[in-house]
């Protein structure tokens, strides 16, 4: 039975005085994907980006409720915002390489850690790339600039780039709405590759894709989780009205 | 809000209740063909079966191009698929009123045996209502009454051994009734089938409503 490694109760999430999220009760099991479904503004961006701190920058924004990662208070007053984003990456929707090589892209962590061993940085950008799904198509140009390559292909090295620092949590935030169907069918078969051994939590606005790949489907509403259940019942038999009515396109 | 896929639904539902109603005036022509040994209505029946297969090709490539085209989860998922698989029990049933109709030639103008004309009657009309019935609850999603018919169907299974029992009664009196027992047997069996799709039918209006697949006929006998 896999142990529950991220767990949020009542979390609010207020932009000044809008209310953005409104008490999330949600946890999430060891290993597997999880989809973040729902309307734009329904929150499900702001709560991925609560559980590692990314809303922290944001001028005016007040967090309450609990987010703990393996039991630790992601918003104690020494919690480390540099290690919980060690633990738990994140993906963007736009693919944002750093204009240097792909090899320094993936060690990029690892390097700002004071890793020096170039054997070790080797094996690690291999085994990230790989991981990645990338490793075939960029294994001859890895000193080449990441910003050459095509779109899909700079996702899959920012998926590397996150993997090359050992997180347990992949957070991702529409990492294929910026890509054609043939690269997002790649990410999806790589994060399908990854979730044996990572807990991976993906907001998208593809409903096909939270079907193919999610094993569980959380359906947000106005700053609320709806529902939250097995992918197949979501989308063959969901609990709620406003559920059955987003996936099958009544609104939204 | 409207959808273009509702109008399509909408479509191809009162394609499907239209299919639906062919049929059942199908078998009720068949049954009552059969009571009154009109060949012609009989062979009316087997030169226009070609009209329901045609129909259940239609609305079988319907159902695809929708499937592709809008991708329906959840309810809309379930009406579709109910009615691509509705419409091959429907076709099914269309088949077994062409058997009827074929019985009817056969038997010719050979004696009728008061009480399998009886029996036969009876479950004719069971039959014809059923499908009348069933096609009221696919209209009105009506589960309750999908889940009634069931009964109607082993109603039928028992008349089907009382026909079968008289048969072989008759047979073993007269040698030479051997013919038309085995008519009056095919008869009874067709009906048997007909309510037997009818009731896979009521099994999708189930699986429509509530998102389950049923199985309502395993208690009956098995033939």
């Amino acid at each position: 039975m896999a142990e529950e490694i991220l767990t949020t109760q009542d979390l609010h999430l207020y932009y000044g005085n809008k209310e953005a999220l409104k008490g999330i009760n949600l946890n999430f099991k060891e290993k597997g994907i999880t989809a973040l479904i729902g309307p734009s503004g329904c929150g499900k961006s702001t709560y991925l980006r609560t559980l590692n701190r990314m809303n922290d920058l944001i001028p005016g924004v007040t967090i309450t409720g609990t987010a703990r990662f393996k039991g630790k208070d992601l918003y104690a007053p020494d919690a480390d915002t540099v290690e919980i984003r060690k633990e738990i990456g994140m993906v963007f929707q736009q693919p944002n390489p750093f204009p240097f090589s792909i090899y320094d892209n993936v060690i990029y962590g690892l390097r700002i850690a004071g890793e020096k061993d170039k054997e070790k940085l080797d094996a690690v950008v291999e085994k990230s790339l790989r991981q990645a799904a990338v490793w075939d198509e960029v294994k001859d140009h890895l000193h080449e600039s990441a910003l050459a390559l095509s779109g899909g292909q700079q996702q899959r090295v920012c998926i590397a780039r996150v993997l090359a620092v050992s997180p347990e949590i992949i957070l991702l935030d529409e990492p294929t709405s910026a890509l054609d169907p043939v690269s997002s069918s790649q990410i999806e078969t790589t994060l399908l590759n990854l979730r044996q051994d990572y807990t991976i939590i993906i907001v998208t606005h593809n409903l096909q894709q939270a079907s193919r790949i999610a094993d569980r489907t959380a359906f947000f509403m106005n700053g609320e989780l709806v529902e939250v259940d097995a992918t197949k019942n979501i989308f063959m038999n969901p609990a709620q009205k406003q559920t059955e009515d987003y996936i099958s396109g009544r609104f939204g | 809000m409207r959808r273009l896929f509702d109008d399509e639904l909408a479509d191809l539902d009162a394609d499907f209740t239209e299919m639906g109603m062919l049929v059942s005036e199908v078998i009720q022509q068949s049954v009552d063909a059969f009571m009154q040994r009109d060949a012609a209505t009989a062979q009316r029946i087997i030169d226009h079966d070609h009209d329901i297969n045609e129909r259940e090709i239609k609305l079988e490539k319907k159902t695809f191009e929708m499937i592709a085209l809008y991708q329906p989860v959840t309810t809309d998922l379930r009406e579709i698929v109910t009615i691509l698989k509705a419409v091959s029990d429907l076709e099914r049933a269309g088949d077994h009123a062409r058997n009827i109709a074929h019985s009817t030639i056969k038997m010719g103008s050979k004696q009728k045996v008061p009480v399998l004309e009886q029996l036969l009657g009876q479950m004719g009309q069971m039959t014809t209502q059923m499908v009348q019935d069933v096609l009221k609850a696919y209209v009105n999603k009506d589960d309750q009454e999908a889940q009634a018919l069931a009964d109607v169907d082993r109603k039928l299974d028992h008349m089907n051994h009382q026909v079968r029992e008289h048969s072989y009664e008759q047979m073993r009196l007269d040698s030479d009734f051997e013919t038309g027992a085995s008519i009056y047997l095919n008869v009874a069996q067709d009906l048997c089938r007909i309510g037997d799709y009818v009731t896979n039918v009521c099994e999708w209006i189930i699986y429509l409503k509530s998102g389950h697949i049923v199985e309502l006929n395993s208690a009956s006998e098995a033939d």
